[in-house]
């Protein structure tokens, strides 16, 4: 197997863009190894060999052509099937898109082929982002590639699982509750949600409008940053998008200086209900950042507690709007359409045999939260929770910098042993739900194994809005000491994977 | 099925009628409410779309801001407060014709509210102004449009497919809804057309709609309900979709007072349901009960950001707001010296426009106020076109004036130099060169031809001669007719007398 897939995107960059390996290597090399591994990982669920060597041989030429290359042309990248692909097949992990190719490209992905980034295909994850295993893809679940018995978590489980499988060095994910930060965290790489507003969320398949967002996933945190930096920027076609200049992360990254910085734990994301080797290695981390001349301060964010409730009412809520297109009349799959039945009929028994057990029952979750009636007990109510989240928040960011939490409260779990209990699966996300919640970006990094498992620990860092900059000076600082102390990065740790 | 119906005079005796008014208006924007796709008429079915109006996964909404602008000037013409703040809701129901199964809407928090409109209508006492309130002016966009294909009815019942052009789809439209209008007795039904034709006028002078009801940029749905006295508490409304032309508004207003009527009278409780008016007819069905009427659980639409209007914006759009046109009527009435009756002919027949931009040209309002209700309504009826899209221009009849005024034309010369223009030979003083039409005032051909005709009619001088005058009006006709309407009337008469001795 070819080393090129164990390198960082920077670097594969840089061989590219100086013609010393051509980016038709490069996505070869990574095609081999999905072709090698991916049977037994599952992040892909459609591999675009194609596509991806058409877009490096351009590359290529442009090397060839002296032409100025973006900081990523050439590096290949794993995308997440929620965003909108001209051409390619996007099924947000359901069977009601089966089959669908959409007629237009995402804002994400226009950005990511202007920048030379090449698409190897399209990643696994729950359907329609609600889960946090990817046991709820309607195509059969991921394996973490740490131990293939487990989760790579979820939504985003594709992504995060090429990543660390070194099936593609960079993916895009998207993070309604922590589907970027959670997945990440479990399997030993970086995942960044952005500022909500950060990155256009034109294309990419709504969940809850007011929570989504996507970002970057990679293995360490400068090529996070240079893959946030692609896909940030206001875009006119996203209501929601923020017209300012992007945060400086590519020279936050590289800078990881956090002497004289406040940096605030807090105090409801921890202690009961997580797993010791998450609160140990945690804690080693707060001491870690002690050590490089930052403040460590408590910080109470009252409301927290009542956030995951809160967030169980508008996501489904807006999710049972979103997903209501899906009934077999404009695209996608049509079931029952046998010219007998009316099309009220064909349209339910569409969405019937389209929609898993996790979607019918957000669905119904949030119908019953907005109807007539409940409105203002429950999607109200939780509105009103939302905004005391934010006060929170703000109260916090006057007197810290940052946050800082474990991202998830337990190692990556068995497959299956969450599978029947909704609200054990809801809970993985209680600590990344609030920052969803108030729009703020978050990161996960890893900080280690947990000792009773030797499986990934992430620590969540969280920022004020649109200082996204700040999450990837913290996180470099802390990676520069861990991969001195681990002697190279966490993810030298995991086991080869048979194929290999 | 027809249902029983009560004399309307009888109806009104026994109850009183209630009125509520929603007006969908499609804008004339060049472009869809939350895309850039065209909002052209009458192009090839699924033409004018893109993942946004066709709600594909993914696809995002951006905000039209002239559709916002024109929203806050309706508002503004019909008296209402702009709001600081508000919002787009989603209206969730499933309907093959909504590309998301949810419409984009306002619910709670609509761009203007708490207006009113003042309507006139003919009494038995004369004129009377009646006040129509408004509950609120919301912004949402328009679904596409179904069309049921086999089956006898055109409708969903019995047709063999159904197909659906999202070309609608997104195109901007204004909900105007009333609040419910009392008082109105038995002129309901006039109070209901008067303000559908008011709203018609005040939105084709804010140039924000074509209005045409026909082509369905204007429609109604009419809401009725009966209740015994003023006093009483109010009854069960009906609903009633389609209303799509002023006469119809009035009809339906009618229909359901004498519909409501029966079965109160009898006993039985009026359905809270939407019914479907037809125009043929002229009576509803019913169609869905509005018992098992769907929740349709609005929420604040996330996709995209409140508005709020700064008010230095709504003051500039409140400057842009034209003339109400019923004060313009009453100033007109006033400075062009007209009686009512004559100013509602005019309305009536669709020339104030016409008129008013004949006079600012110069015509005499009395003479632009002929041209345009006489000879040219004549036409464009005739032609069945309307009256605005005829090629006639201000500077036409102001040289047709002056042309009259010094003698040069006559009323029949006049008649014909306009139809000229018309037929597209161009100005007026072309065609007068071109077609040789001028007054014959040399009196050499006239006397001839006053000889031809009393040779031609031997018996008709010595007539005239008798003292019987009248007679010489068949003299001055045939004259007119062998010159081709060139000479003077009043010219030939003198010199008819002159060489019969006669004197008048």
């Amino acid at each position: 197997m070819s080393d090129l897939i164990r390198k960082d995107a920077s670097e594969l960059a840089g061989l590219v863009s100086s013609g010393e390996v051509s980016a038709v290597e490069v996505a070869q090399a990574h095609l081999d190894r999905i072709a090698a591994v991916d049977g037994a990982v599952h992040a892909f669920l459609h591999v675009d060999t194609k596509g991806a060597l058409a877009s490096a041989a351009a590359v290529d030429a442009k090397v060839k052509a002296g032409e100025k290359l973006s900081v990523l042309a050439g590096v290949p990248l794993g995308l997440k099937d929620i965003l909108a692909t001209n051409g390619l097949p996007t099924t947000c992990g359901s069977k009601v898109l089966a089959g669908w190719i959409p007629p237009y490209d995402a804002t994400v992905v226009t950005k990511l082929r202007e920048a030379g980034i090449v698409i190897l295909g399209k990643t696994n994850m729950d359907e329609f982002a609600m889960g946090s295993s990817t046991e709820h893809s309607a195509f059969g679940p991921t394996h973490n590639p740490w131990d293939l018995e487990r989760i790579p978590g979820g939504s985003g489980g594709g992504s995060s699982a090429c990543v660390s499988a070194f099936e593609a060095p960079l993916a895009i994910g998207t993070d309604t509750g922590g589907s970027i930060r959670q997945p990440a965290a479990v399997t030993g790489s970086v995942g960044v949600k952005p500022t909500y507003g950060g990155v256009s969320r034109y294309g990419l398949v709504a969940l809850a409008s007011s929570l989504d967002q996507a970002g970057p996933c990679a293995r360490n945190v400068l090529d996070t940053a240079l893959l946030h930096s692609v896909i940030a920027g206001y875009d006119p076609m996203d209501s929601t998008s923020i017209n300012s200049p992007v945060p400086d992360v590519i020279s936050a990254a590289k800078r990881g200086d956090i002497k004289g910085m406040k940096v605030g734990v807090v105090k409801e994301l921890g202690g009961e209900g997580y797993q010791v080797g998450v609160r140990s290695r945690f804690e080693e981390s707060v001491a870690l950042i002690e050590s490089l001349g930052a403040e460590v301060v408590e910080v109470s964010c009252p409301s927290f507690p009542a956030a995951l409730a809160a967030y169980y009412l508008i996501l489904p809520s807006e999710a049972s709007s979103n997903l209501a297109k899906f009934d077999g009349i404009r695209f996608g799959n049509r079931v029952g359409d046998d010219g007998t039945k009316s099309v009220e009929q064909v349209m339910s028994e569409t969405r019937a045999a389209g929609f898993g057990p996790e979607v019918i029952r957000r669905i119904i979750l949030g119908t019953y939260a907005l109807s007539a009636g409940y409105y203002d007990a429950y999607y109200g109510q939780a509105q009103k929770v939302r905004t005391l989240i934010k006060q929170d928040f703000d109260a916090a960011f006057a007197k810290v910098d940052v946050l800082i939490s474990p991202t998830a409260p337990t190692t990556a779990f068995k497959i299956g042993e969450k599978l029947d209990d909704p609200l054990a699966m809801y809970l993985n996300d209680v600590a990344t739900i609030p920052v969803n919640m108030a729009g703020l970006p978050g990161m996960s990094l890893p900080i280690g194994l947990a000792p009773e498992d030797n499986l990934p620990v992430g620590l969540q860092i969280i920022a004020p809005a649109m200082a996204d900059d700040r999450l990837y000076n913290v996180g470099a600082a802390i990676e520069r000491e861990l991969l001195a102390k681990w002697g190279g990065p966490i993810l030298g740790l995991a086991p080869e994977l048979a194929g290999a | 099925m027809a249902e029983a119906t009560m004399n309307y005079d009888e109806a009104i005796s026994k109850f009183d009628p209630v009125l509520g008014l929603e007006v969908h208006v499609e804008l004339g924007t060049h472009t869809k409410m939350f895309c850039g796709c065209s909002t052209v008429f009458g192009a090839a079915p699924n033409t004018h779309v893109c993942p946004v109006c066709l709600g594909l996964p993914g696809a995002l909404p951006t905000l039209n801001k002239i559709g916002v602008e024109s929203a806050i000037r309706i508002g503004l013409a019909l008296n209402c407060e702009i709001a600081q703040w508000c919002r787009f809701a989603r209206k969730n129901y499933f309907y093959p014709d909504m590309p998301k199964n949810f419409q984009t809407s306002q619910y709670d928090e609509p761009i203007a509210f708490e207006g009113y409109l003042d309507v006139d209508i003919e009494t038995d006492e004369g004129q009377k102004t009646f006040r129509v309130p408004i509950e609120r002016a919301h912004m949402e966009e328009d679904t596409g449009k179904n069309s049921h294909v086999g089956g006898a009815t055109g409708r969903i019942h019995g047709a063999d497919y159904s197909l659906v052009d999202y070309n609608r789809a997104g195109i901007p439209l204004i909900e105007i809804v009333t609040k419910p209008i009392t008082g109105t007795g038995k002129y309901a039904p006039e109070v209901a057309k008067a303000y559908v034709a008011a709203l018609r006028d005040i939105l084709r002078g804010l140039g924000v709609s074509d209005v045409k009801m026909e082509q369905g940029s204007l429609r109604c749905d009419v809401n009725l309900s009966l209740r015994d006295t003023p006093e009483s508490k109010l009854g069960t409304r009906s609903e009633t979709k389609n209303v799509n032309s002023l006469r119809s508004v009035e009809r339906a207003v009618r229909y359901e007072v004498t519909r409501h009527a029966a079965r109160l009278a009898a006993g039985d409780t009026v359905i809270q349901e939407t019914r479907h008016w037809h125009e043929d007819t002229g009576i509803s069905t019913s169609g869905r009960t509005k018992s098992d009427a769907e929740d349709y659980r609005y929420f604040p639409e996330p996709d995209l950001l409140p508005i709020a209007p700064s008010r230095e914006w709504v003051e500039e759009l409140r400057a842009t707001i034209p003339e109400n046109p019923a004060v313009r009527r009453a100033r007109l009435v006033a400075d062009w010296g007209l009686s009512q009756i004559d100013m509602n002919t005019v309305v009536n027949s669709g020339a104030l426009d016409l008129i008013v931009d004949a006079v600012d040209a110069g015509v005499e309002p009395a003479a632009a106020r002929k041209w345009w209700t006489g000879e040219l309504s004549r036409i464009a009826n005739d032609r069945a076109i309307e009256l605005e899209d005829m090629p006639v221009t201000p500077a036409d009849l102001k040289r047709l004036e002056e042309l009259i005024s010094t003698g040069a034309l006559n009323d029949k010369l006049a008649r014909q130099a306009l139809e000229g223009v018309i037929a597209g030979e161009g100005d007026i003083d072309t065609i007068v060169k071109s077609r040789g039409l001028a007054v014959v005032s040399d009196d050499g051909p006239l006397l001839a031809a006053i000889d031809d005709a009393l040779a031609a009619d031997p018996a008709v001088a010595e007539t005239i001669k008798s003292g019987k005058l009248a007679a010489a009006g068949s003299v001055v006709g045939a004259v007119m007719k062998a010159t081709r309407g060139q000479a003077d009337a009043a010219r030939v008469r003198e010199l008819l007398f002159e060489k019969l001795g006669v004197s008048e």
